[in-house]
């Protein structure tokens, strides 16, 4: 068990990564009731945004000055999108059938993922992404942490800090709090629910994309196929966590990336379990845990109990 | 209402598909009785070119293609005018048996190249041994494909004719690399990862067998989940396990980062792997140097072989966008055999296709013997090569670098 630290550090920084994607889904869904499973390609376009910021900096410019820039390069692509989808495929849906719109994103995903595959240079393989150089800081003996998960470390918790202070205290997050809970009476409020719906996509693809660019400095590596699992694995953060609560959806994202990492390090210890150990079952376990967890709070981990959302 | 609409669509599709196979059956008469006209005949190509392996699936297609016009420029058989048919099966075996499908239904496909993954060539060889249709895989490695099931007991059965490949087997090339690694390179501790697919599963437990046999430690396994991307799980077990070398069984992308994870925990040990890892992106995808991770792959080095010299100047001359990648040289020989194949059936029959020119096709195939890019191309009872040259390569440089070439004997 003397690797249990270093297991322990990689779930969180994976986990961290997760609950960064899962904002996305989760403020989604919180607002207007749709699962956005074109958020996973927001993700990639975010990476690839910041690729091409760090593209226009002058070369040998250092990665610390370059992630700000790199960040808010793939933020401004990744809202843009997100916006634009939310105007364009989400909107005239809105009164539609629950499935109309959830179809729409699927779709939307295959038709961002093929354009990007299509029009950016170089992007029908995986694509090299600046990254972290220099040893990891060794904490003691059997824990040595990466730089790269560092940032992702750091960068997430701050980052929900935000957020939470967004919502609690401003008034367009009180506003968006109001839609949340009776998209109607906000409207008879006064507050202009459409804008609220665009601020929310946009604040999911601005998460996207500190998420996108965490990503590329620790894996060194872009593709545009990305966005497909690690979506996936977002959205059962999402669920996991209680869909519709920003801070589930970091708490649902941390327990699934330990989940994962222990499960890949220590099942196969247990005595009669070393044929289901190893990262072949990791996912098998980690859905294990969310059925699990479902059956007992079908809520999700920080969920409110909704007799009916719709 | 409902029944209606359900008649409407029946005869459309009905009158769709009567007019289709009329078109096919005018086509074909016409072919007939071209007298001076050249005769078109079509190679197909199945191989990934979309996707994350595109950049083998491509070097495939255009590698056929180099050879299709090489062909038709020198008149290499006479009244016969080849072209290729590329079709994308983005490394997913149900898209392999669906193109095989469409292969079969075009009349002027005489013989199919590709496809690269072995378990998407599990799904295409009955389609295509029905239909009596040649297949010649430039890069399928599983014994499986052409020696049976059970092979490994011992028993070999080639379990479809219509089934050739250039490339050499896992069986060779699984212990070529536990020989090196063990004897050449001086490790006794191996750490075994696999992809769970045909190729890598395959791959890795040849080598297990093989590195155990000559007296080695096997001292952990684990498995990754293709197009997954965070393996620093695994990388922190094979750190732990004291392993001095790692194997991988699978293909480039998952490879290419459990290569960088590895490293980056501290662990300093090289990894080994299959053709599968040969691949420039295996080295240029990530920032973290691959330097002393190894591969090995059938065949000298192209670039070496003076069979191949001609093979890189028309490739250059015919400005791909995509380079030939690993295994472009099997694909022009797998192209060039089955126009061998085809000239030895119009040879046989005055010039020209015969009705059943598919099955004749497929016996010349095993019949064939020519010098080609990567040396001397011919197939023995089960289809396989009987190339069995073999090469490692090493990264040096941040390039792939041949290290010992040798041809296996056993």
């Amino acid at each position: 068990m003397h690797e249990l630290p270093q297991q322990l550090a990689n779930g969180l920084a994976l986990g961290a990564l997760y609950g960064l994607i899962a904002i996305g889904y989760t403020m989604v869904y919180g607002i207007v009731q749709l699962i956005n499973f074109a958020h996973g390609e927001i993700f990639m376009i975010g990476g690839f945004g910041a690729l091409t910021a760090y593209a226009i900096l002058p070369t040998g410019t250092t990665l610390l000055i370059a992630i700000p820039v790199m960040i808010v390069g793939g933020a401004i692509c990744s809202v843009a999108v997100a916006c634009a989808a939310e105007r364009f495929a989400y909107r005239p849906l809105r009164s539609a059938p629950r499935l109309a719109p959830l179809i729409t994103a699927i779709g939307l995903s295959i038709a961002l993922q093929q354009l990007v595959w299509q029009f950016y240079p170089d992007a029908k393989k995986a694509v090299s992404f600046p990254e972290f150089t220099g040893p990891a800081f060794k904490i003691t003996e059997s824990l040595a942490i990466q730089r790269a998960d560092l940032f992702v470390l750091i960068l997430a918790p701050l980052c929900m800090l935000a957020l939470g202070v967004f919502v609690q205290k401003s008034r367009s997050g009180r506003a968006m709090q109001a839609t949340a809970q009776d998209p109607d009476t906000a409207k008879l409020m006064g507050i202009n629910t459409d804008r609220i719906i665009v601020m929310a996509f946009a604040i999911g693809a601005a998460f996207a994309a500190v998420a996108a660019v965490a990503y590329g400095v620790d894996k060194g590596q872009i593709n545009f196929e990305m966005g497909f699992i690690l979506g996936l694995k977002a959205f059962t953060a999402a669920v996991l966590g209680g869909i519709g609560n920003i801070y589930g959806a970091m708490v649902g994202g941390v327990v699934l990336g330990l989940a994962e990492a222990l499960s890949i390090a220590y099942i196969e210890e247990i005595p009669g379990m070393q044929q289901l150990g190893g990262g072949a079952w990791s996912n098998v376990w980690a859905f294990v845990l969310l059925i699990v967890v479902l059956l007992v709070r079908p809520q999700g981990l920080l969920g409110q109990r909704v007799t009916d959302r719709a | 209402m409902r029944h209606r609409s359900l008649l409407i669509l029946t005869t459309v599709i009905t009158t769709g598909a009567l007019t289709l196979t009329a078109c096919g059956s005018r086509d074909g008469g016409s072919k007939d009785n071209s007298g001076g006209k050249k005769t078109v005949v079509v190679i197909g190509v199945d191989a990934p070119l979309t996707g994350s392996l595109s950049a083998l699936g491509q070097g495939i297609k255009n590698s056929v293609d180099l050879a299709a016009k090489t062909a038709n420029k020198n008149n290499e058989v006479p009244g016969i005018e080849f072209k290729v048919e590329a079709l994308d099966d983005q490394a997913v075996p149900a898209s392999g048996q669906a193109n095989a499908t469409k292969l079969v239904g075009n009349k002027d496909v005489v013989g199919v190249v590709g496809p690269l993954n072995s378990g998407v060539a599990q799904q295409m060889q009955g389609v295509f041994a029905s239909a009596k249709l040649a297949q010649v895989s430039p890069a399928n490695t599983n014994p499986a494909l052409s020696q049976g099931d059970n092979w490994g007991k011992g028993e070999f059965k080639r379990p479809f004719d219509t089934y050739f490949r250039t490339a050499a087997t896992d069986v060779v090339q699984g212990k070529f690399a536990a020989q090196y690694l063990f004897k050449d390179a001086g490790k006794k501790k191996v750490f075994v990862v696999d992809d769970k697919q045909t190729y890598g599963a395959g791959l890795a437990a040849i080598f297990s067998d093989e590195f155990k046999k000559l007296g080695g430690e096997i001292v952990g396994t684990d498995h990754v989940t293709v197009k997954e991307t965070d393996f620093s799980s695994t990388a922190d077990k094979v750190k732990s396990s004291g392993a001095d070398s790692v194997y991988f069984g699978g293909q480039y992308p998952e490879g290419g980062l459990l290569a960088d994870q590895i490293k980056k925990t501290g662990a300093n040990v090289p990894l080994m792997g299959g053709d599968g890892i040969q691949d420039p992106a295996f080295i240029s995808a990530s920032g973290e140097a691959n330097e002393g991770d190894l591969s090995t792959s059938i065949g000298y080095p192209v670039e070496k072989l003076d069979t191949a010299k001609k093979f890189i100047e028309d490739y250059k001359a015919e400005g791909y966008k995509d380079p030939y990648a690993a295994y472009g040289g099997y694909s022009y020989d797998a192209g060039w055999a089955v126009i061998q194949a085809v000239k030895a059936v119009a040879a046989a029959n005055n010039g020209k296709l015969p009705d059943d020119a598919r099955a004749k096709v497929v016996e010349a195939l095993g019949k064939v013997s020519f010098e080609g890019v990567t040396g001397k191309v011919a197939f023995d009872q089960y289809g396989d090569t009987t190339n069995k040259q073999l090469t490692v390569y090493k990264v040096e440089g941040g390039k792939w670098v041949d290290v010992k070439s040798d041809t296996f004997n056993q």
